[in-house]
């Protein structure tokens, strides 16, 4: 592979724009045949859309891509499959109600190639007259792995391959990759696992903010890749104010919340951590590591398979959201929406958590219910110039709406699951410093974000998730970007830092 | 996964899939049973007028099922029977025998032509089905009105025979005879080619079947032109087994087509499914008020056997999936 050899893909800046959010600015990527390339960035670094520009799925705004020198431009993701690009998503593209065999037929794909391709991954055993809907999921991703190969790409796209796969069939991933590469065939690899990336992988692309910030061998490159991935935020940290420390004494009685190895495989192995009153714990995790179930298992949304959640010492069983409300756990919701009602007022979507303290029979107290909640309102500073309807206002002003209902309703933990996504910075202060009161009143704050700087801005303490379990804690002034990003992915997690009392 | 775990599981799936398949077909078996035994005089008259009355709502079934396991609804199914119906009657009132033949394939091209249009404003506007071909609906069943004003016209007697007769045995009715070969000539087609494929791919889960290089929205599209096909038969059907055209017969058909899709295990949500129960369920349904007479209750009645049919079908869904999820 010389570097004078022309790239089989190029791609030269390439941005995308959905309505006010600019997802691209400017993208380059040149893939080379023969190539494992990896492309990184943190969340929100525009490689969703890249790759889905790249396979079809929707075109770019501008900016060129060629393959082979030709210049392409997809309509669909059945036109990138006939030009040689095949991707393999996520959530693997089988049609649940149709058998292996019928997917197969779907998509064109020869099916001595795909029975072919699943004895190299291992997967030979399954039947092909099964419907997908009855195949277990990770199954069901290297069935789709075994397709796109069967299809002969020139360009094979995997997208976070290895999530939800026992190690034996990475492995055996892995070795169908370097087969393929053997072969003169290209694999853009996607994957927040810097080991896998740097054991599998030629060469690396980085994305941050919608542009390409370099490319690099990923031979011993892990920290380079991590410190582009940061950028100029890593800068922007040195010089974020220290972190607030809580000022609530710890009074040594039972923790607010407790978490005992709690597991919900395969998404969560073993979590243990406890938060203790006065506190705001943050929560720091790429995307899919286990967080949501995470939440959902304390919220009372889903059940655990085993494990225990302690609300004030006292173990909890919540078969339902209403048990963890009672306990006085309560959720802010990554969609605002769905904890709201968009199409009513501010007022009544405050009101509603109180109405089961203000009146369980009989009409409302509407006496008792405004004053609540207008001391809500008032206490957040939430613009009030639209709200007969809620869907009016700001994103912002909603997440804010979601808070002041429980302040309304009174709590003693709040679960906020990335309560300032997509919301300005002002509003985002406003926040932080609602959280902080709310914590030096004695009240707890859990608080997963995917703003690394909000750990030191909000916290007082962090940990760090990665593949279900925890790999790192740390206290809030010590956990600059850097720390948390290589802890969140996998690299040399830091030990345990013993609680600051 | 060892060998052995594998054939059981294959003779598992072959177990429930056998289940599947004659659950419906006993159930009529069952039903008739019962309708003999209550009406000791059952005989060539009753079977004939069971034929008559579920041949238009057999098609509206077929109809129906093919669009919602695609992924759809078509609340037009009524307003494109009618349609059909009054065109055919109008066409054939002073027509030969011959000419109604070829006038047939001007009325199945028409319910062909109105279900392309249905598929285009679902597809082309991306506004809900339900809201599209309510709307359609509307419109047809006013052109349906347009066409003639109230019920008449007509067609040659031995063109009304096709249906109506009973050329072969008292006992096998013709419109028995048009029922299955109309629908097999419309489904054996689509089930056994591509098409068929990509119908079930679209209803079971677009995004996948987009991924899988799918075009979903010329899929459901075509799916509302067979739709309009079998409607143009159930039409036709109508003419044949009531002698005239009624702009205002359809309407019946719109709501039963749906119940008969859900009682015959054709999944709401798309892509599960077939032709052969909801066009069972819709004997079914054509049988249950006749026994009601036998029985000497008020036919009306019917329509509570037809409601309570669909909760109990429904729950039994419900309890099945919810029995796997729990596996």
């Amino acid at each position: 592979m010389a570097d004078a050899a022309p790239p089989l893909l190029r791609i030269s800046g390439v941005a995308k724009r959905f309505n006010q959010v600019v997802a691209l600015k400017s993208a380059d990527l040149d893939v080379r045949a023969g190539e494992v390339h990896a492309l990184m960035g943190a969340n929100g670094a525009g490689k969703s859309t890249l790759v889905k520009i790249i396979t079809g799925v929707f075109p770019a705004d501008s900016g060129e891509m060629t393959l082979a020198g030709r210049v392409l431009r997809f309509r669909s993701p059945a036109q990138a499959r006939a030009a040689g690009i095949v991707s393999v998503y996520q959530d693997p593209a089988i049609v649940p109600d149709l058998t292996v065999a019928q997917n197969m037929r779907l998509a064109r794909v020869p099916l001595d190639a795909v029975k072919a391709a699943m004895r190299d991954l291992g997967v030979a055993h399954v039947d092909l007259r099964q419907t997908a809907r009855e195949i277990d999921f990770a199954l069901l991703r290297l069935i789709d792995l075994a397709r796109a190969i069967a299809s002969r790409p020139r360009i094979l796209m995997l997208d976070e391959i290895t999530a939800a796969l026992p190690a034996d069939l990475s492995e055996r991933v892995f070795a169908v990759v370097r087969e393929w590469r053997k072969r003169g065939s290209s694999v853009i690899y996607i994957s927040h696992r810097m080991a896998e990336v740097a054991a599998l992988c030629d060469r690396a692309t980085v994305l941050r903010d919608g542009v390409t910030v370099g490319v690099t061998a990923t031979q011993g490159a892990a920290d380079k890749i991590v410190d582009m991935m940061l950028g100029a935020a890593l800068r922007q940290d040195i010089a974020a104010k220290a972190a607030p420390v809580s000022r609530v004494a710890y009074d040594g009685g039972a923790p607010a919340l407790e978490v005992r190895a709690l597991t919900l495989a395969p998404a969560l192995q073993d979590v243990s951590f406890s938060l203790r009153r006065g506190e705001v714990l943050g929560i720091v995790a790429l995307e899919g590591q286990g967080q949501e179930e995470l939440f959902d298992c304390i919220a009372g949304v889903r059940r655990a398979q085993s494990g225990q959640v302690l609300a004030d010492g006292k173990p909890l069983a919540s078969r339902h959201p209403a048990d963890a409300i009672r306990a006085g756990l309560v959720l802010v919701p990554a969609n605002r929406l769905q904890a709201l009602l968009p199409q009513r007022s501010i007022h009544e979507n405050v009101a509603l958590s109180t109405l089961g303290r203000l009146a369980a029979w009989g009409p409302i107290a509407l006496g008792a219910e405004k004053a609540r909640v207008d001391g809500a309102i008032a206490r957040l500073q939430i613009d009030t110039r639209a709200s007969s309807q809620l869907r009016r206002l700001s994103g912002g002003n909603q997440q804010k709406v979601v808070i002041a209902r429980w302040l309304a309703a009174g709590f003693r933990t709040l679960l906020c699951f990335d309560p300032t996504r997509g919301i300005d910075i002002g509003t985002k202060r406003q926040i932080y410093a609602l959280l902080r009161e709310i914590a030096d009143q004695g009240l707890s704050v859990l608080l997963f974000t995917s703003e690394l700087q909000e750990i030191r801005l909000a916290c007082d303490r962090a940990i760090v998730m990665f593949g279900g379990r925890l790999s790192g804690e740390m206290p809030a002034a010590e956990a600059d970007e850097a720390r948390l990003l290589r802890a969140a992915h996998g690299l040399a997690p830091s030990e345990p830092v013993a609680e600051p009392a | 996964m060892d060998a052995e775990a594998k054939d059981a599981g294959a003779n598992w799936r072959w177990l429930a899939r056998l289940a599947r398949a004659l659950a419906m077909p006993l159930l009529l078996a069952a039903s008739l049973a019962g309708t003999v035994a209550i009406h000791h005089d059952f005989g060539p008259f009753e079977i004939q007028s069971l034929a008559l009355g579920a041949l238009p709502l057999a098609l509206a079934a077929a109809a129906q099922a093919i669009v919602v396991i695609s992924g759809g609804i078509d609340l037009s199914v009524g307003s494109l029977i009618a349609v059909s119906n009054v065109l055919s009657a109008s066409l054939m009132q002073h027509a030969s025998f011959t000419q109604s033949l070829l006038l047939s394939l001007v009325v199945l091209v028409c319910g062909a032509a109105q279900g392309l249009l249905n598929g285009l404003i679902v597809a082309i506007s991306r506004i809900p089905d339900v809201v599209a071909t309510l709307t359609t609906g509307f419109i047809w069943g006013g052109i349906a009105l347009l066409i003639l004003e109230r019920p008449g016209g007509g067609a040659p007697a031995a063109y009304l025979n096709l249906a109506a007769g009973a050329d072969f045995s008292v006992w096998l009715p013709n419109a028995l005879i048009v029922m299955v070969v109309a629908i097999a000539a419309i489904w054996l087609p689509v089930r056994h080619s591509r098409i068929g494929l990509l119908l079930y791919a679209a209803g079971s889960d677009p995004v996948a079947a987009f991924r899988s290089g799918v075009d979903v929205v010329r899929a459901r599209t075509i799916a509302y032109v067979f739709s309009g096909l079998a409607c143009a038969v159930a039409g036709m059907g109508l003419t044949m087994t009531t002698g005239i055209g009624a702009p205002l017969a359809g309407s019946y058909y719109t709501l039963s087509s749906v119940a008969a899709v859900v009682i015959g295990g054709v999944s709401l949500n798309g892509g599960r499914g077939g032709v052969a129960g909801p066009v069972i369920a819709a004997i079914l349904l054509t049988l249950a008020p006749m026994a009601l007479v036998f029985l000497g209750i008020d036919p009306n009645y019917g329509q509570v056997i037809q409601g309570t049919l669909i909760v109990i079908v429904v729950m039994i869904g419900g309890l099945f999936t919810h029995l796997q999820s729990a596996k």
